[in-house]
């Protein structure tokens, strides 16, 4: 009864947090709404016995990619005044996609069925759950039935950081950079004088 | 009703005494930290420190307590209120729940879970928000800068102690806090093999927990005095709890991980006849007292100086060793069951 209840608990405070990003006028208020529903798909996932999926998403998703969300929708300077003005406008092109998706999706599911070998592919691809941790499950997996597409995945990661940094990176001539290497590399006698200063003499 | 009795109402009376068990604890532990603190660096620096309230000063922390607990709380006009009182709970809540996972003793763990580890990562993780949120929830340019540098500063070391801890996990080859406990007292505890990151480990926590030398988010000479310097009775004092309880918490992390937890250092009599908690406690007081004195000794770094550690030093060194841990154990043909 307690993991009903408890199922119940996450899942209502994450459709109404999922509710509140879009409903909320302040984006940093959606922001932090929207790290509610990340920490509380979280709880389900521990709920499901994948505690280390569990992690993960909080990790990454709640202590890293929201972070970097807040960060610039806090440096954001919006008018809600103007950002409202237009909004009759764009009423009919939002209700017509919403509606299209839907339709789209509804006749999606009305026409669902499982292919036949479907149930036999997904049964056992781990071990069962009370043998290994599913850290253990997960690792022996990634870095063996499926090494190639992990290592591609890091390898799109990759790129995609290279991408960022080039489309990023100015170096301004202009700017003094400290360069630590050079700094302590410099002999005593270029960067340290002693003289007898005569007084009231000055040098 | 006696299926509920022994069902619900028992284990929930002896979780909520067990959480208790650690809080109170923790609670006075971060009262007289402030006060070793106080204490430390007045004789670094040949003063007394604080010696007037009680004995040796001894009552200090609780007359703060209670000043703080009989100040008026001020919320700023222009300041988000929802935001600018969640900040300060988050901040403690986050400093209290990391206490979950911690292994006090052989089998003396509130939650026994495998992958805590993990847990530990993703709570200190979320640490950022308390700052973030109080910096931009105050409206004030000093917090909202403040509370900027401090998700930088902090996401940027969190890294590098992901590195460090995957290291540690690789040759204990468990994500569960008792375990690797176990594990150092099979082999040698993890400080002498990883000696460079233990150190790098120390530093990085110096940083996460926005602490001298790093406390740029702070940085009382130009930001007077960052992100909560709109807060004050209750809601300040909450910041200083968790600030306080997350250094203990950082240092139990280390303890754990490096320096064997509640293991005496030697196996033989006198050190066994010392309870485990205690050799527990000792060590957190050893890691404690390195951040005053690093306190009391060095300047504070400049901001980029601080990204260049943490980004072109601790990030390549630690992933160095990543590699160079799993050569090793490959290698040598020591690789955990």
């Amino acid at each position: 009864m307690i993991h009903a209840l408890t199922f119940y608990l996450f899942a209502a405070i994450a459709v109404v947090s999922a509710f509140m990003v879009v409903l909320n006028r302040n984006p940093v208020h959606s922001v932090l709404w929207l790290i509610l529903t990340f920490f509380n798909g979280a709880g389900l996932f521990v709920l499901m016995g994948a505690e280390f999926v569990a992690m993960l998403v909080v990790v990454v998703y709640v202590g890293a990619v929201a972070v970097l969300f807040l960060f610039v929708v806090m440096m954001l300077d919006i008018n809600m005044l103007s950002l409202r003005e237009g909004m009759l406008q764009y009423v009919p092109v939002g209700a017509a996609i919403a509606i299209i998706l839907a339709v789209e999706v509804g006749l999606l599911f009305l026409d669902w069925s499982f292919a036949g070998e479907a149930m036999s592919l997904r049964a056992a691809p781990t071990p069962d759950a009370g043998e290994v941790t599913n850290t253990e499950a997960l690792g022996n997996l990634i870095y063996t039935q499926y090494v190639y597409l992990f290592q591609v995945a890091g390898l799109v990661l990759l790129v995609a950081m290279i991408g960022a940094i080039v489309l990023t990176l100015r170096i301004n001539p202009n700017v003094r950079r400290q360069d630590i290497g050079r700094q302590i590399s410099r002999p005593k006698s270029q960067v340290l004088a002693v003289r007898k200063v005569r007084s009231r003499g000055g040098i | 009703m006696a299926d509920f009795w022994s069902g619900i109402a028992w284990p929930l009376i002896i979780i909520v005494a067990q959480i208790l068990l650690i809080v109170l604890p923790l609670l006075g532990a971060v009262a007289y930290l402030t006060y070793a603190e106080r204490k430390v660096i007045g004789a670094i620096q040949l003063r007394k420190g604080p010696n007037v309230v009680g004995p040796f000063g001894l009552l200090q922390p609780i007359a703060d307590g209670v000043k703080l607990l009989l100040k008026e709380t001020v919320i700023p006009t222009g300041a988000d209120r929802a935001v600018f009182v969640l900040a300060p709970l988050l901040t403690f809540i986050l400093a209290m729940i990391g206490w979950a996972v911690i292994p006090f003793d052989e089998g003396w763990v509130l939650a026994d879970i495998n992958v805590g580890v993990l847990y530990l990562l993703a709570i200190s993780g979320l640490g950022v928000y308390g700052i973030i949120m109080a910096g931009w929830a105050s409206n004030s340019r000093y917090a909202l800068l403040g509370g900027l540098r401090s998700a930088a500063q902090m996401v940027s070391y969190e890294i590098s102690m992901g590195l460090i801890i995957i290291s540690v996990l690789m040759t204990a080859g468990t994500l569960n806090l008792s375990e690797i406990v176990r594990a150092q007292g099979e082999g040698v505890w993890y400080v002498i093999p990883h000696l460079p990151m233990f150190v790098i480990f120390v530093v990085s926590i110096l940083a996460e927990t926005n602490r001298a030398p790093f406390d740029l988010p702070e940085a009382e000479a130009e930001l007077v005095s960052g992100y909560n310097v709109e807060y004050s009775a209750m809601t300040f004092a909450l910041f200083f709890l968790g600030e306080y309880a997350n250094m203990i918490l950082m240092s139990a992390i280390a303890v754990v991980l490096f320096l064997g937890g509640w293991l005496p250092p030697l196996d033989i009599a006198p050190f066994t006849w010392v309870p485990g908690i205690i050799w527990f406690a000792l060590k957190i007081c050893l890691i404690l007292f390195v951040f005053l004195w690093v306190r009391a000794t060095f300047p504070r770094f400049r901001y980029d100086q601080l990204m260049r550690l943490g980004w072109k030093v601790f990030l390549p060194l630690s992933l160095i060793w990543v590699v160079l841990t799993a050569g090793v154990l490959v290698t040598f043909d020591l690789l955990p069951a």
